[in-house]
């Protein structure tokens, strides 16, 4: 659980204690509080109607499927709903947030108590979840270097956001990602975010503090921002704690602050902006009525919540045997983990399907950036292949080489075969010609293999199938030398 | 459509221009110069009839408009143009089958803080005094629907914060029966307008009295309506827990014909009540008050109450018992803790409401800043007036740390009380009757000083924005001096129609409204 | 409450208005004398006394999760004090 030891003069070992606020944009079609899409990327201000610009005299109204969302995301992190909620004016101004308030909510957010599991080391922790709330997201402001002023975009203004708060629950870089990811998996899982963390979709915001070890108080903490990737989380974090430890140990203090990550140094720097004391004057939104949640609306979602990440993996180790890595990464994408059901459904190998969409498939996703509900590859292409392999049809080696051709040409696995005359040989008068062949020409491996020799059988093997242009199949020309050199 | 009577104070008596009795030549002019003189409802019925042409109305607006308008400068705007263009349209359109819409062709003026696409709607600020909305509120489209035609944009007190539209940055309006006084506010332009025959009939919002007091100051009839039953989108909220758009018009049948163009459920406003609109017209035809149960509370009849205002208003509670009414004294005993309540509440969400006047997206923008603080913080100091800006600062401070349960939580808490205390009352009584000011129309310059007083001369009307109810200001008297005595009617929340038959029945049987401002 | 010219300019900052000498004064004594008023209210006992802050009642109001039409860049910038490009355009921002 240590995650910093530094020993300098005094000796002194250092826990570090983390927090994290992560804003998680609802995947609805439309913005929080108006019609407008929530489509990324955009030209600007291109999606902004009277609503979400802010104009005077325009209104709120509540989308639906953001609450839906909000309460089906509360239920998998095992949180309690609240009944009786209430959006709240958080007043400050910024240009991006164009009415001079967003709106979200303050004393009674829709999700409180929650709590997942992520693995740390050999064990499990949990990571308590202290509340989720919704809200509506800011515009962008666009600086551009070179010119006097900025720009202010307000296509993303109004795009409703879950905000998740933990607990001061990690303690090291690690546990901190595994939670990430644990979360956003959640989120994936339940088709609420799509988790895309390039476009914001998913923003994580640390904040940390360090203290000697054994000491109950916690120390000054820093928030740390900008941060765009689960690597970035780990280097950010490490170099905070790294910094900090130096501070103590050199006899500082710790400023509570708001830190950049800054990508291109791999440091983390003070924000430049003046940071004033905040005074938000939170008051119940008054354009807005409260949500009165019943009991039965909440727990008919419940049902809505598919089987999570954690539940999946341990049911895939079990009722399938796989080891549990294999049942970690399947089940970290729901898409994956669906492939792979799909698949074990036609064809009982469950090992065997796991090496391949961990293996082939994953890589030609990953190298074409193809999400897997869009593969070319369908789970009956991939048995089809599978099967073929099974029935010794073709060689295991062939089917991985052409894999890439089934994926890239859109064409079955029987095509290909056939196509390049790929169909492995097993007809043992067809493979008796070419051991013969072999042994011909090679009397003087022949010889060794008679004298005791066991070790030319592999050579003589390897001879057969480079002779059948690897069409052979191994196990039948094994079966077939032994044979005939009378082993 | 409605009863006309003509008492004597009638200043002209509309039957006597009856287009029948007079020669051709004299036809359109005589008619041009009594069209500004009628009711909407009297309007409508002729221009249905095809009696009037919506040219012929909209010129005979101007025409009064370009006679008196340079004394009450009830309009921020004047939309003649566009008017007379709507008009020449209308009477295209409507030649030879005359299928018209309840507003078809009725000149209507518009408080200067309801959005009007394409029009300016400037909230009488120089914060936005360019502005120009790129959308129609909800009422504004609802009457557009009906082809209503609109004359202009009416002043008011800079973003409905004031009771005499002295705070308007573009001047005050005045009262049309007398120019040294106060129309009242902050719908004071509309209802001078409608006074000064200016137009024929308008609508106002009402956050804490601002159409039910100006229209008691104007000697004409001010409604505002439940909290909901008219949408808020597209007013330039002041305080969103308060606001409410109502017409302002000459008579009571007028206020319930508009009220029932202008209600409805609007998904665009949340807090639009989802309630089918009666037909507010309908209710007018019974005409006295048998089993009515009327309630006096003793509150509103404290020290601070001009005596004839209180001789008035006793006058009208006798009528009303005359009419079949039964006169009850009820407690509304928070009364006291309304004008407290109100200017914390008010001015809290203004402060939040008004954040968005920041020189960004819309409005005025300071120049030559030297950061975007140094922006924010001259753009706010330019385009706000003194009074706006003592509100921001009285709310955002009942706002800030530390002061938030002591100002903004009491005063909700007592907020409930207030509420409690109507609903106490409506067990007993089926309307409540009081007086709509202290005193009648005030001379401008006079209450400007001192900002507490000014305050508290809201006394009667605040509580009725806090309870959310509906509350309507007619004409009960005039003062010696010749000014116009105000009476309100509050209902039960969604009951307008009570209060609309009472008013009218008050109102057929005593004939104030008949008596018209002579702008001099 | 006595407001002094120090909570004046605190909150003036806080709601970004600039206010002259004369103003603070007139502010700092203005705030006082209301809000010496608005104390009356600590007469009242509201322990216990649920806070309004919507009347009527009204509870649930959503849209459906429908896109409609989003007005046209021109349109939505065409009250903007000052534009570049697409963008409204303000102060270069430090971050």
């Amino acid at each position: 659980m240590i995650a910093c030891v530094a020993r300098k003069k005094v000796e002194m070992i250092y826990e570090v204690v983390v927090g994290v606020e992560v804003h998680a944009q609802l995947r609805t079609r439309s913005k929080m509080f108006c019609g407008c899409g929530t489509t990324f990327g955009l030209s600007a201000n291109s999606q902004t109607c009277p609503v979400c610009l802010g104009l005077p005299g325009t209104l709120p109204v509540i989308n639906k499927a953001a609450v839906e969302m909000a309460v089906r995301a509360g239920l998998a992190l095992n949180c309690t709903i609240g009944a009786n909620n209430r959006f709240a004016r958080k007043n400050y101004f910024y240009p991006d947030s164009p009415k001079g308030y967003q709106i979200s909510q303050y004393e009674s957010p829709i999700c409180e108590h929650g709590w997942i599991e992520i693995a740390v080391g050999d064990g499990k922790k949990r990571v308590r979840i202290r509340r989720a709330h919704l809200e509506e997201d800011a515009g962008k402001n666009v600086h551009e270097t070179g010119t006097s002023g900025s720009r202010v975009d307000l296509n993303r203004a109004g795009t409703p956001l879950l905000e998740i708060v933990t607990e001061p629950d990690m303690r090291s870089a690690d546990e901190v990602v595994a939670y990430l990811k644990g979360l956003r998996d959640i989120l994936m899982y339940l088709e609420v975010c799509d988790g895309n963390m390039d476009e914001g979709s998913f923003r994580c915001e640390p904040n940390l503090s360090i203290r000697p070890l054994g000491q109950k108080e916690f120390g000054t903490k820093v928030e740390l921002k900008n941060i765009n990737s689960f690597k970035f989380v780990k280097d950010a974090i490490e170099y905070e704690i790294k910094r900090q430890t130096k501070v103590l140990n050199e006899g500082g203090k710790i400023q509570q602050e708001t830190r950049l990550w800054n990508l291109d140094r791999g440091e983390t720097a003070v924000m430049r902006s003046k940071e004033e004391a905040h005074d938000y004057r939170y008051f119940p939104d008054p354009d807005l009525v409260p949500l009165k949640l019943d009991k039965d609306w909440i727990e008919g979602f419940r049902g809505t919540v598919p089987e999570l990440p954690a539940e999946r993996a341990a049911r895939f180790a079990t009722e399938y045997k796989l080891p549990e890595y294999d049942a970690g990464v399947l089940t970290a994408s729901k898409g994956i983990a669906d492939y792979f059901e799909s698949c074990v459904k036609l064809f009982n190998q469950p090992k065997t399907v796991s090496n391949w969409v961990m293996g082939e498939l994953t890589r030609e996703l990953n190298n074409s950036g193809t999400d897997v509900s869009a593969s070319p590859v369908s789970p009956e292409r991939l048995v089809s292949l599978l099967q073929m392999v099974d029935k010794g049809t073709v060689s295991l080696k062939v089917a991985r080489e052409i894999f890439p051709e089934i994926y890239a040409s859109g064409k079955t696995p029987e095509q290909i075969v056939q196509e390049k005359g790929l169909t492995q040989v097993s007809d043992e008068g067809a493979l008796e010609k070419i051991i013969d062949e072999v042994l011909a020409k090679n009397p003087v491996q022949v010889a060794q293999f008679k004298e005791g020799k066991q070790q030319v059988l592999g050579f003589l093997v390897g001879q057969v199938m480079k002779a059948s242009g690897g069409k052979a199949n191994p196990g039948k020309v094994n079966e077939l030398l032994k044979k005939k050199l009378g082993a | 459509m409605k009863l006309v009577s003509l008492s004597p104070c009638t200043p002209v008596s509309l039957r006597a221009c009856s287009p029948v009795s007079l020669p051709a030549c004299r036809l359109v002019s005589i008619k041009t110069m009594s069209i500004h003189k009628l009711s909407l409802c009297d309007l409508q019925e002729k221009f249905t009839a095809g009696e009037v042409t919506a040219a012929e109305i909209v010129r005979a607006y101007f025409l009064r408009i370009g006679q008196v308008e340079t004394k009450i400068k009830a309009f921020v705007t004047q939309a003649k143009e566009s008017a007379s263009a709507q008009a020449e349209a209308l009477d295209q359109k409507l030649k030879g089958w005359r299928k018209t819409k309840p507003l078809t062709g009725m000149p209507l003026a518009i408080k200067d803080n309801v959005c009007t696409e394409g029009v300016p709607t400037t909230c009488s600020s120089r914060m936005l005094q360019n502005f120009v909305p790129p959308y129609d509120a909800t009422v504004v489209a609802k009457l557009r629907a009906q082809e209503y035609i609109l004359l202009g944009k009416t002043n008011l007190d800079e973003f409905a914060m004031g009771s005499s539209t002295e705070n308007s940055a573009f001047g005050p309006s005045r009262n049309p029966w007398n120019l040294h006084c106060v129309p009242g506010g902050s719908s004071g332009g509309s209802a001078a307008a409608v006074a000064a025959d200016e137009c024929v009939a308008a609508l106002g919002s009402d956050t804490g009295g601002s159409i039910r007091q100006p229209a008691a100051f104007c000697g004409v009839v001010g409604l505002k309506p439940t909290y909901g039953r008219v949408s808020r989108y597209g007013l330039v909220a002041f305080a969103s827990s308060l606001d409410q758009i109502g017409p302002i018009t000459k008579d009571v049948s007028d206020a319930a014909f508009l009220l029932g163009a202008i209600a409805g459920h609007d998904p665009m406003d949340s807090t639009s009540a989802d309630l089918p609109v009666p037909d507010y017209m309908k209710v007018l035809k019974k005409m006295d008050l048998k089993k009515l149960k009327v309630g006096v509370p003793m509150e509103f009849f404290a020290e601070g109450l001009d005596q004839e205002v209180e001789q008035a208003v006793r006058a009208a509670i006798e009528e009303l018992k005359n009419l079949g009414g039964e006169i009850k004294e009820i407690q509304l005993p928070r009364t006291d803790a309304a004008v407290a309540v109100y200017y914390v509440v008010a001015t809290a969400e203004a402060s939040s409401n008004l954040a968005r006047f920041d020189g960004v997206k819309f409005g005025l923008r300071a120049k030559e800043t030297k950061d975007l603080l140094d922006l924010y913080m001259k753009t706010r100091q330019e385009g706000f007036g003194p009074e706006v800006k003592r509100r921001i600062m009285l709310g955002t401070y009942a706002l800030s740390a530390g002061y938030y349960d002591a100002y903004y939580g009491k005063a909700q808490a007592v907020r409930t009380l207030i509420c409690q205390d109507f609903e106490a009352a409506f067990k007993d009584v089926d309307l409540i009757v009081t007086p709509v000011t202290p005193t009648p129309a005030f001379k401008l310059g006079e209450k400007s000083e001192d900002p507490l007083q000014m305050y508290l001369s809201d006394i009667f009307t605040i509580s009725v924005n806090l309870a959310g109810l509906p509350a309507i200001a007619l004409p009960c008297g005039f003062s010696k001096a010749g000014l116009p005595i105000g009476l309100q009617l509050i209902g039960r929340a969604f009951e307008e129609e009570t209060m609309l038959r009472a008013a009218h029945a008050y109102e057929q049987s005593t004939q104030w409204h008949l008596k018209r401002a002579m702008v001099r | 409450m006595q407001v002094s010219k120090q909570d004046v300019e605190k909150v003036a900052k806080l709601a970004r208005l600039e206010v002259t000498a004369a103003e603070k004064e007139a502010f700092a004594k203005q705030l006082s004398q209301i809000l010496t008023h608005v104390e009356k209210l600590n007469q009242y006992d509201t322990k216990g006394i649920e806070p309004t802050s919507t009347v009527m009642g009204r509870v649930n109001v959503f849209r459906e999760d429908v896109v409609r039409p989003s007005l046209p860049t021109d349109k939505a910038l065409a009250n903007a004090p000052e534009r570049e490009a697409d963008g409204f355009c303000v102060p270069k921002i430090i971050e």
